[in-house]
Order: C-alpha cells, then structure tokens, then sequence
C-alpha cells in the first residue's frame, strides 16, 4: 500500500473537486482580485498626489521657483483663476488647497482648515519658496542644509500596500473556508468515515488538504502579483520578495489550522460559513488588510496583535513592498506556525469522524 | 478458521438507550447474510461495531480472524463498505470517484472501468456524481466498496430511497458479486429484499436478535395459514365455509379468501365447483414473520 499514492490520488481530488467548483474560485481568487482593481484604481495615484494652489494674478515668484526646481513641479501645482474672489471660492470648496497673490515682495496666502494635511503642505511649500528667494537674494551660499529622503522605497505607492495586504485576506478566506467547508462537507456525507474504513493513515488525508491549500495559495500570490505588475498599478516588487512565499506558506498553514478548528466544530455547513465569516471577516479589518495598520488608532493597532492575519500582512508587506530583509519575516513565520500548531492541537480534541 | 464473522453478546448504549442488547451471530465464508428490522432496531449499530467504526459497550466480535477495534489497518484492505448513496467526493466524475478510492487500496487505475463495467454504469463514466439518479449512484457506491476486491462486503440499506425498478436493478447487482464467493452483509427494512437475497437473515427489533434463519425456514416456522382467494361473489360465502379444509372465510366484496392449512384441497374443490375465477394462492411471507415478532402497531 503506498502512502504516496493514497496522498497524490486525494490531493488531485480535492484540486479536480476545487477547480470545478465555480464558487470556490470566484472567492477565492477573483473576488480579491477585484478589490485589488478597485482599492489599486481609486488610491493608486494618492502617494504622488499634488498640492494645487490657485492664484488670480502675476505670482512670479511662485512661478520661477516651480520652472526651477523639477522636486516642487511634482508636488506643487499652480492654477489661474478669473478672479480673486473666484479663487478664494476654488479653496472654499476645496478644489485648491490654498490661494495665492502677491504684491510686491510679499505672498498673501489664503487656505481653508478643511483639508488640514494639504492646505498645511501648501503653506509649508509656499514659504519654503520665500525662505529660498531670501537665501538666494543674499547671494551667500546656504549655512544649513537639509537633505531627505522616503525611508521606504521611492515607489512606495498605495499598489505597494494593496497586493500584500488583499493577498492575505485573500489567502486567510481560503484557508479558513477551505478548510472548515471540506471537513463539515466530508463529515455530513460520510466520506470521512469512508476514509476511516480505509486503510490510507489519517494523517495522508490531511497531508493532501494542506498540499492543495498551498498549491492554490501559491497560484494566488502569482495571480497577485501578475495583475499587480501590470503598467495601470505599477507594482514594483523589492529586493528579497521571495521571501513572501515561505511566509504565506506558514500563513497557509495557521488558517488551515482555525479552519480546520471551526470545521472539527461545527455541524451544519452552514454554520461554519457563519463562524468563518466571523474570523475571517473582523480579522481582514483589524488585521490590516484594506488600511494601512499605521494609519490606525493606537487602541485598534494593539487589538490587531490578536489576529493571525496582521503579522502576515505585515511580513509580505516588509519583504514585498518595503524592500526589507530575511529578518522582517522571522518573527511573522514563527507567530504563524504557532498559530497553526495550537489550532491543530485544538482540533485534533473536537475532532469527530461522524454527524452524530 | 471458523467463522467470517463471529459476534458474541454485543452491547452499546446510548445514554438511557440500550441501543445493542446481547447481539450475537455468526457469518460462515460465502454466506449473504441479511439484519432485518424496523428503524431504531439497532441494525446500523451492530454493523457499526463489526466494521470498526464503534467500539461495544461490551461481547467479542471478530472478523475474519481479527478484531476490528481499535481501527485496524490489517483488515480494512479486506473488507469493503457501502455507505450511503452520498459518500462522494464533490464533483468527481463515476471513474474519478473509482480511481481515488481504489487508489486508497493501491488499487490500479485501470480497474475503475471493469468496475463501472460491473454495475452497468460504463456509459456514465465521464459524468459528475452530482448528475447521477439515485439507483446509479447507488450503483456507483458499491462498485465503490468492491474496488478492492473485498472478501468480506457491508451493505447497509442500499435499495432504501430507490424506486421499484432501481430496486430490482440492484438485486441483480448485488446477486452477481455474491456468487463470486464473497461473504456479504446487509441490512434493510425490505422484507422482500432479504428473502430473495439472503441465506440467512437475522430479524432484530429494540437491540435484540429476535429470530435468526434462513428465510424459508424462518417462514415455515411460523405456521401461518396459506390463503386461497377467488373473485368476490364466484361462489357464496355460505359454500365457501362448507369446502374441506377452510378455517376461514372473509369476503370484502372484492375477494373471497379462504384461509387453510391445505390449499391444495381447496383448489381443488373450488375447481370441482368451477368456482376459480381469479383464483390466488398467497402463501405466508417474511413480513409476516416479522410482523407476527415485532407487532403490528404503528412506531413512528
């Protein structure tokens, strides 16, 4: 009796019963994806977004700076208005971040407290642009400098949050849904018990499941990936991103495991889809999957420690986004595959091979 | 070695339930042996604790030689189980669903087709289970749970659910791989079923072996009266209870029916008067003995 042969027939049935399964592949693969499409459309240009300043008459100074410096055009741009009270109208409803006029030497700047970040990057930009025409009417060199640069990569884009972050939501719906529905399905129709009467060891079923779950999450990730690549998104993928495969493996692994945990509960198939919607759905939120965890308030950023799911975001992101090394991803491996093993631990106790 | 199966004294509850109450049986090699009885009887359970898949409360039960609890992987290849109709993997074809269990045993590929051969469902090879009617996928299941070339099956229930004429198909069926010398065991609630299939059949109501026998004799035990009918109004009822050999006589304006302990006298008297329009014999059946075991009334 071969082992290998029992495990090779069962995985190819359960990847034969999932790619027949219209529904299976619609969530777990373009479902995601269209969030992708739609979060990688709408933010996509966020990070590059300009500052307009809107100005009724002659601001030379303003418009010498801009045609000198290529940094300040990327991120400054200056629009005419008819008039001034047309251009005050522009900031109060918000299609310009700020007004501009000037007179004499002096800029007369008017913003609206509406878009703080903005209208502030506006005023920030603007006297910089007078601090600049002070030091060079001086025509000494400057005494102090500043020199910056983005800690992340310069192409740090919102694309480069959305691939990691809906891959992992991607993958923890597959995990857990996977899982659960195929142990409860199994259960209900008897092939569980079917398997027990069987000579092939227990262990070769479950080895084939987790084989096929890392299988279709890996076509996942490439499937990812690909669309991401594509020019309209931009996605560029830095240094060590590789490393983002053993990560969402040990993922894989940790949302079998709750998977399975749910499943080996459950009765009815319809409550495991209740239960893992439950997880799955509050973990993806929480977790980091659809905004930034950075841009969270403090409390819910301490309640994203809880869920598996944040610290495979966060690793795929590090490795995969923000260009960081081998040692970003240890510790998300290492929560993962203890999560993985107390789910397994748990769910070999509740396990029941019957319905009744 | 003795017996195929040899069970002696089985007991399993369920809280207050004395599910299994003293069960013990004995299947010779070769033998189609049949646990008849109401639902509730307990008949899944005692095929439950003989597959392995429960342990008894208490008694010895070992099959072919071994006991087949805790699971036993030495036995499993050695026999096959029909579950119910639905025990398929999802969207899996008939010879996909063959091929993977066979390959459980390290059964080759290739004998998906003799199989689907076997139970007449070569047509429905490429077809999705999900496609199948209930008497082919019933077909399918136990071509499923033959694969391996069992010597020892368990049917449990396989006509239930399935119209007369898928009944009948699987009788044929099963009749076919019994005559290849496998031991097989079924249960039902088809009293016709298991006295046209069974060499013996055990009758179990409320845990406990009620009568155990072959089913003739099981039938000839009972003693029960044959009944002769004819036509209502072919002779009257007065003349009828005149004939040699009446015990009996009840006209429902449909039939007449003579209940005798001689039919054989009866006919030919009837036939002596000319009085044999529609005339038929009806001879006690295993119904009857179970009905005569477990009563009449009514259990839901």
């Amino acid at each position: 009796m071969s082992t290998y042969q029992s495990f090779t027939s069962l995985a190819r049935a359960m990847l034969l019963g999932f790619r027949r399964d219209k529904g299976a592949l619609f969530f777990t693969v373009l479902f995601p994806l269209m969030f992708l499409v739609i979060f990688g459309g709408v933010f996509g240009h966020q990070a590059t977004a300009k500052v307009t300043v809107v100005a009724a008459g002659p601001v030379p100074l303003v418009d010498r700076a801009v045609a000198h410096d290529g940094d300040l055009a990327g991120t400054l741009k200056v629009v005419r208005a008819a008039s001034r009270d047309a251009a005050l109208k522009k900031v109060e409803k918000g299609d310009a971040d700020a007004f501009v006029e000037q007179s004499g030497n002096a800029l007369n700047v008017r913003y609206s407290v509406a878009d703080q970040v903005k209208s502030g990057t506006a005023r920030g930009l603007l006297s910089s642009i007078a601090q600049s025409a002070n030091l060079a009417a001086t025509g000494r060199p400057p005494a102090y400098t500043v020199t910056e640069a983005q800690v992340e990569d310069r192409s740090l884009k919102a694309i480069q949050f959305f691939t990691p972050s809906l891959l992992g939501w991607a993958l923890a719906s597959a995990g857990v849904f996977g899982a659960s529905q195929t142990l409860v399905t199994w259960r209900t129709k008897g092939i569980l018990r079917r398997l027990r009467l069987s000579p092939a060891p227990v262990p070769t079923v479950f080895a084939a499941r987790v084989a096929v779950s890392l299988g279709i999450a890996l076509v996942q990730f490439a499937v990812f990936v690909a669309v991401a690549h594509l020019p309209f998104f931009g996605l560029k993928l830095t240094g060590d991103w590789w490393l983002a495969i053993p990560t969402l493996m040990a993922g894989v692994l940790a949302f079998l495991g709750i998977g399975t945990l749910i499943g080996s509960w459950a009765k009815t198939q319809e409550t495991a889809q209740l239960v893992g919607q439950l997880v799955v759905l509050p973990m993806a939120f929480l977790g980091g999957s659809f905004f930034p965890l950075d841009s969270m308030p403090g409390w819910m950023r301490a309640v994203s420690y809880v869920f598996p799911l944040r610290y495979l975001n966060q690793g795929m992101l590090d490795v995969m986004g923000r260009g960081l090394g081998p040692g970003s991803v240890l510790v998300p491996i290492a929560v993962l595959l203890g999560v993985a093993l107390v789910t397994a631990l748990l769910a070999v106790r509740v396990f029941r091979w019957d319905a009744a | 070695m003795a017996y195929t199966i040899s069970a002696s004294g089985l007991r399993k509850r369920y809280g207050d339930v004395a599910a299994v109450d003293g069960v013990s049986f004995d299947v010779e090699a070769g033998e189609f042996f049949g646990i008849l009885g109401p639902n509730g009887a307990g008949k899944t359970t005692v095929l439950e604790i003989v597959e392995g898949l429960r342990r008894a409360d208490g008694g010895e039960v070992s099959v072919l030689g071994l006991p087949p609890w805790p699971r036993n992987p030495r036995l499993l290849p050695r026999i096959g189980v029909q579950l119910q109709s639905s025990a398929f993997f999802e969207r899996l074809t008939a010879r996909e669903q063959l091929q993977t269990f066979g390959s459980l045993y390290g059964v080759p590929a290739a004998r998906a087709d003799a199989m689907l051969e076997m139970v007449g469902l070569t047509d429905k090879a490429g077809v999705q289970v999900e496609k199948l009617s209930g008497g082919q996928a019933q077909r399918l299941s136990i071509a499923c749970a033959l694969v391996h070339d069992p010597e020892l099956v368990f049917l449990d229930e396989p006509t239930a659910a399935l119209d007369p004429q898928a009944r009948r198909n699987l009788w044929d069926v099963l009749a076919g791989i019994s005559t290849e010398g496998r031991t097989i065991v079924l249960t039902t609630h088809h009293m016709d079923e298991a006295e046209s299939l069974c060499d013996r059949v055990a009758i179990m109501d409320a845990g406990r072996i009620l009568q155990l026998g072959a089913p003739a004799a099981l039938v000839r035990g009972l003693d029960a009266p044959a009944r002769v009918s004819v036509a209502s109004g072919t002779l009257p009822v007065e003349d009828a209870r005149a004939l040699p050999a009446a015990d009996e006589v009840a006209d429902d304006g449909v039939s007449l029916v003579v209940s005798t302990r001689d039919p054989g006298a009866v006919v030919a008297a009837l036939a002596a008067k000319d009085a044999l329009a529609g005339v038929r014999i009806g001879g006690a059946t295993l119904e009857d003995v179970f009905l005569e075991l477990t009563g009449r009334e009514y259990r839901a």
